[in-house]
């Protein structure tokens, strides 16, 4: 079976479920061969071994992540060129796409970015995409070098499968370009014990019927509940109630969860460019001529203080 | 200090779009274009850097032919001039051939700064600033809700899943800002007349010394198979609270199984 590099995407070395999804993934076309860069690695090996990764190339110099990006690709350039892989798999999140653009151009190959599902067409790597905020899907496939593919979060159900992972350390000598955007400092906001926005299996969001920041409380409770992740409309985020982070849509973040439910959101084009390929979607808004329930599988027109209080207490009352 | 703004006419968001069934490529003859709006935001930071360290904003885009109301929008909002890259050669660039074709033209232009919207509305891979900084060998200094330029340096916060990264690096280099770095102005009349005036250079292949192998389909790395409309969703049940609404929802989410 042919090589498949797969990018781990972790935080000193807790292993993000997107790079589960992308090893299950993986595992279906070829041999997973994961790609850890940072600090972290005993942390992970269990995790990565668990998924079926065969082989882990690990790279933990500290210049690899104290400059943008630019260093992953040139150590995975160097991959690719030593080990000729069948494709190069990695997360379609903001830095796994400038990553995996960098690394096309190194290697002179066709990238393809927010794929949904990756299948083999003989030797082909063909992709699916949802395309306009999900309206249109398109197969497309990379032309010239070696396929690197960008997989969105949640497409893949990822399930175990162990592997040897097997350490293989790595280590690349930085051109001086990979060091021109010096990191000089990571803030990070309280983030609290929720799930991540883009990997979680169910998603509340808020929008401008929330009305202010001190009431997102309801949303909160609510996700608290269902054990999920809290999402914000642009105009909530533009409000200053909820920060960027959260935001989906347009210019946030794309999610595909199993389920979204979008509180005083009215639905907005931009809004559903990212959610409308959640499997099940709930709203909760005041206007019964709301765009969100064009696309819902359930919808409650009523006032969401009446009635996302009301459900938080009867999910309660059913543990 | 030169700054190089980049812009892209897209369809308009609120409108339906589609590939063209024969060319799979956007059909752009079926909806309105306009600026995307990330755009505007790298305008008005290009701006608000010249006022406060002096300078000039070119504005730089590619598109078809009619494509012309991007680059206006920023004449109009108070940029300086305009190159416009315009071939049918170019039609049907993958972010990688468009990369290419965008580094071409900056190589015939000076510098300090290039700055772009971080994701554009159509295709929405947000891949272009990081591309073109390979390019380019330039500091890669994307996703920018704050720019601070003092001498010869440049600091970002560059906003991350956790927080924000502070990230460093020396001029020249290529920045992409995401819309919560500030309010874009709305061009005045003064502005729509004087836009009227400002130098406009159009380009073509030749004139961007660009390799038309390297561009368009045929240039491109990656191809479209096959594109169809999404099913629609199924329509789905709606009802009106009538004091039992976040019950009657649970009673939903129960059947199934998320609860």
């Amino acid at each position: 079976m042919s090589e498949i590099l797969v990018l781990v995407e972790h935080a000193d070395g807790d292993v993000k479920k997107v790079t589960l999804e992308l090893l299950t993934k993986a595992r279906s076309l070829g041999t997973p061969s994961a790609v850890f860069i940072g600090a972290g690695f005993e942390k992970a090996k269990d995790k990565l071994a668990e998924y079926g990764a065969a082989k882990v190339y690990v790279a933990e110099s500290a210049e690899l992540t104290g400059y943008v990006v630019a260093p992953k690709a040139e150590l995975l350039a160097k991959l690719v060129a030593e080990n000729a892989p069948a494709a190069v798999l990695v997360a379609a999140t903001a830095e796994g796409k400038e990553i995996a653009g960098r690394l096309a151009i190194k290697t002179d190959s066709g990238v393809l970015t927010d794929a949904v599902d990756l299948k083999l067409d003989g030797d082909v790597f063909v992709a699916e995409q949802s395309i306009f905020g999900g309206s249109s899907v398109v197969h497309t496939a990379v032309t010239a070098g070696t396929p690197i593919i960008a997989l969105r979060p949640n497409a893949t159900p990822p399930f175990p499968e162990a592997a040897a992972a097997e350490r293989v350390d790595v280590s690349v000598e930085l051109s001086e370009s990979a060091k021109l955007a010096k990191v000089l400092e990571k803030v990070a906001v309280a983030k609290g014990d929720r799930p991540e926005l883009t990997e979680a299996a169910i998603v509340v969001s808020g929008g401008r019927g929330v009305g202010s920041a001190e009431k997102f409380s309801v949303i909160e409770a609510l996700a608290d509940q269902l054990g999920a992740a809290v999402g914000a409309s642009r105009a909530a985020v533009d409000s200053g109630w909820y920060p960027h982070q959260s935001q989906v849509g347009q210019t946030g973040k794309t999610v595909s969860p199993q389920l979204y439910v979008a509180c005083g959101i009215s639905g907005a084009i931009q809004h559903r460019a990212g959610m409308q390929t959640s499997k099940t979607i709930v709203a909760v808004n005041k206007d019964p001529e709301a765009p969100i329930f064009e696309l819902v599988d359930y919808g409650v027109v009523g006032d969401l203080f009446n009635v996302v209080p009301q459900a938080t207490e009867e999910i309660a009352k059913r543990r | 200090m030169k700054i190089v703004v980049l812009v892209k006419q897209v369809p308009d968001t609120a409108a339906d779009k589609r590939l063209d069934p024969d060319t799979l490529t956007v059909d752009r003859d079926a909806v309105d274009g306009l600026i995307n709006e990330m755009d505007e935001f790298a305008i008005e930071e290009a701006l608000q850097l010249i006022e406060k360290h002096g300078g000039e904003v070119t504005v730089v885009s590619m598109g078809p032919e009619d494509a012309t109301d991007a680059y206006k929008k920023a004449l109009q909002m108070g940029a300086d001039k305009a190159v416009f890259l315009t071939d049918p050669a170019l039609a049907g660039s993958d972010a990688l051939a468009t990369s290419y074709a965008l580094a071409q033209v900056l190589r015939t232009l000076e510098f300090d700064l290039v700055i772009l919207g971080s994701e554009a509305s159509d295709a929405r891979t947000s891949l272009v600033p990081a591309l073109l900084a390979e390019r380019l060998e330039l500091p890669q200094l994307s996703f920018a809700s704050k720019v601070e330029i003092e001498g010869g340096a440049i600091k970002i916060n560059r906003l991350t899943d956790y927080g924000h990264d502070v990230v460093e690096a020396a001029l020249p280099a290529v920045v992409s800002v995401v819309e919560k770095i500030n309010e874009p102005r709305y061009p005045s009349f003064k502005g729509i007349m004087a836009a009227k005036k400002k130098p406009v250079e159009t380009l073509d292949l030749a004139g961007a010394s660009i390799d038309a192998a390297l561009v368009g389909q045929g240039g491109s790395r990656s191809k479209v198979l096959d594109a169809a409309v999404a099913p629609p969703r199924s329509k789905g049940v709606i009802i009106t609270d009538e004091g039992n609404g976040g019950a009657d929802l649970v009673e939903f989410l129960a059947a199934k199984k998320f609860v």
